[in-house]
């Protein structure tokens, strides 16, 4: 454990009666998984570093549903959604800021049909925010020599159309920014969407992490940026598949802002 | 005798304006056999996506050979088919070139018809040469093999031999117009064909009145059969393009429609006042089906979509699933919701309009489960369709039927189902564990 974090859940903030200015909703991936979690601490320390009075729902969360619902189950989706609805609208929640792209994703469009209406953004948006207000510094150092290249998380490119948020964000690490071939409307998936992360892949040629890795490869990175967990997952086994972990990592935007502070 | 020319055109007129209208009424009865969708509202974004994606062409030219070649086909074919009016009205008046005393105005429309002519005639080349001779990648996978394949072939031999015929017409009537013959009035700039007209040097009035003639008949009436293959053929798009991108998704692309019918359960089951073991009203509806084993499962946008699909593959060659060798080819999901939706029409034909089971359906006996089940759900197809054609939708309804009405999902995936109805995450972690990252 390197640095406390502050974190206060929302049950602790309407005992201590304060008003946070943003629930973090941190998605099952950055609860559980370990590479995820790290995003999730990385996050917390930007949030800490720039004085936002953040909350979490904690064990109150649950998911979203968005994988159920991708993999036909939309019965799962709604009996998810309408609990997690419960407890937001149960707390007077208006803004909502997330690390994991499906989360975002289905609670930006798909929750407010069900009656969870919120701002819901993602977190490289907020950091961007953050930085726009003067309210997160950085000091920019640590990646000043290096060559990053962003890949597209296909919900929230492609779905959402936010493809500029990351990368302005990214220009603060005042490291060289390279494009893919094919980048943001145009990106490959990492295939890990539409539940594929959680069953194997069907019979083929190769693995899409894999093929798309390459395309990360052709630029000459030294690290591949994401902003989604699942991403960062496909993509950490796509440089082990091409034998390139000891020269080239993958890391969150969250991550390399927090070094970068 | 001297009116059986009119008699005999307005005759092949209205037979090909007739077959063309029965078409017309059959894909209509077929499309209205999907689902009611609400697409109301939002006029004027939607006519503004129609303009600029339809009319202006603006997601054909994200590749830019393909997609100027298919403007200047598109142009050509909208505005030679100004020309197509004057013969009409000649054909049924007995007249010729009736728009001549439009003077120069109409010397620039027929030498800009040439000009373009010559273009199409080039683009089609360059077309087929893609198709037949280098092969894209795109137009060789499984699904366009047979009458796919041979179909593209066709509209392009259709479109030169009728961008032949025309400018065969013109050199034609712009060597009787050298030689004074009478009828054939001095109109018309004819900076194509006046090269082919030097092959006609030698010919008689009389043989270049009837070479004249048979191209301008040939010209007409291969005009009035390609209307009428259009129904037959993934040419359909140069009409349906239009209604479709009009109807095509508003909504962010990564917003799924929450079903109607789940949620009014979810409701009943998470109300604490309702009695779960309540018996159903009489006179309630039957239970929805929930997701699409059948082309009637989908709605009539989705099937719209599947009449409008001109096979181009640009979905299928963006896919990422297709490009690592899985089967699913969103193209075929496409060709194959088409083709059961026309069997399921020539169904209805045959027996009266009502359509009697046939013991198959799209869901395996058309879309394997091995397809359905490779999609990550990226939208790349959905990005790269030139006409707002949303194959993804189709994917997870048919996915919602597996996984709702047969409980047949992936193994590996029902336990990940199961773990979030457990406790709340994908994986078996306890919920109480959720804030276990924040110290270590």
């Amino acid at each position: 454990m390197s640095e406390e974090l502050r974190v206060k859940t929302m049950e602790e903030h309407i005992a201590q009666g304060t008003q946070p200015e943003i629930l973090f909703w941190v998605g099952s991936a950055g609860s559980y998984d370990d590479r995820a979690k790290k995003i999730s601490r990385a996050f917390v320390k930007i949030l800490n570093k720039a004085n936002v009075e953040f909350g979490l729902l904690g064990p109150e969360e649950s998911c979203t549903g968005d994988v159920a619902k991708r993999a036909g189950n939309e019965f799962l989706f709604q009996m998810q959604a309408m609990m997690n609805i419960e407890v937001l609208n149960g707390y007077e929640v208006k803004r909502i800021v997330t690390c994991d792209p499906h989360s975002f994703n289905t609670l930006k469009n798909e929750y407010p049909g069900l009656g969870g209406n919120y701002e819901v953004i993602h977190h490289t948006q907020y950091i961007k925010e953050l930085i726009d207000n003067g309210r997160l510094s950085l000091e920019g150092q640590v990646y000043k020599e290096k060559r990053i290249t962003f890949h597209d998380p296909c919900y929230l490119g492609r779905a959402n159309s936010v493809y500029d948020a990351p990368r302005e964000v990214l220009k603060n690490t005042n490291a060289t920014i390279v494009e893919m071939k094919r980048h943001k409307k145009s990106a490959l998936c990492c295939g890990a969407g539409g539940a594929q992360m959680f069953k194997e892949p069907e019979k083929g040629d190769m693995d899409i992490n894999v093929l798309r890795t390459q395309d990360a490869l052709e630029t000459n990175p030294n690290i591949i940026a994401t902003g989604c967990p699942y991403c960062n997952t496909m993509m950490t086994d796509g440089i082990k598949a091409h034998e390139k972990e000891d020269s080239v990592t993958v890391l969150d935007v969250a991550e390399l802002i927090a070094n970068s502070i | 005798m001297e009116y059986i020319p009119n008699i005999l055109f307005a005759l092949a007129l209205i037979f090909g304006i007739t077959f063309f209208t029965r078409n017309v009424k059959k894909l209509s009865r077929n499309i209205k056999l999907g689902k009611d969708v609400d697409v109301s509202g939002n006029t004027s974004q939607r006519w503004r996506n129609m303009a600029r994606i339809a009319l202006g062409q603006s997601k054909m030219v994200v590749r830019p050979i393909a997609g100027l070649m298919h403007i200047i086909v598109y142009v050509g074919f909208i505005i030679i088919n100004i020309e197509v009016l004057e013969i009409i009205i000649d054909g049924l008046l007995g007249t010729h070139r009736i728009f001549a005393p439009l003077g120069t105005i109409y010397n620039v429309l027929i030498g800009s018809f040439e000009v373009l002519a010559l273009l199409v005639i080039i683009a089609v080349v360059i077309f087929w040469i893609r198709r037949n001779i280098i092969r894209l990648k795109r137009f060789i996978k499984p699904e366009m093999e047979g009458w796919p394949k041979m179909d593209g072939n066709m509209i392009l031999y259709i479109e030169m031999v009728l961008m032949l015929l025309f400018l065969t017409m013109n050199a034609a009537d712009f060597q009787l117009q050298q030689l004074d013959a009478p009828h054939y009035t001095k109109a018309g700039a004819f900076p194509v064909s006046q090269f082919i007209a030097v092959l006609f040097q030698e010919a008689s009035i009389s043989s270049l009145i009837i070479l004249e003639r048979s191209a301008w008949w040939m010209h007409i009436l291969g005009i009035l059969a390609f209307l009428n293959y259009l129904y037959y053929s993934k040419h359909l798009h140069i009409l349906l393009a239009f209604p479709n991108t009009f109807y095509g998704k508003l909504k962010p692309q990564g917003e799924f429609n929450n079903l109607k019918a789940v949620t009014d359960e979810v409701k009943l089951m998470m109300d604490p006042s309702a009695d779960p073991y309540a018996a159903p009203p009489e006179d309630a509806p039957e239970p929805e089906k929930f997701g699409a084993s059948d082309v009637m499962d989908l709605n009539w946008v989705q099937l719209m979509n599947a009449y409008t699909c001109t096979e181009c593959g640009r979905c299928t060659s963006e896919c990422p699933a297709n490009q690592t060798g899985k089967k699913l080819s969103p193209r075929k999901i496409m060709m194959d919701t088409r083709d059961r939706l026309e069997e399921v029409g020539k169904n209805m034909d045959a027996n009266k309009g009502e359509f009697v089971p046939d013991g198959k359906q799209l869901l395996d006996d058309y879309i394997s489960r091995e397809e359905l089940w490779a999609c990550t759900t990226c939208n790349a197809c959905v990005q790269a369709c030139p006409v707002s054609i949303d194959p993804l939708s189709i994917i997870v309804e048919m996915r919602r039927f597996l996984v709702m009405e047969q409980s047949a999902a992936p193994t590996e995936l029902n336990n990940m189902m199961s773990n979030i109805e457990n406790n709340g995450a994908p994986w078996p972690y306890n919920q109480m564990d959720r804030l276990n990252w924040v110290n270590e």
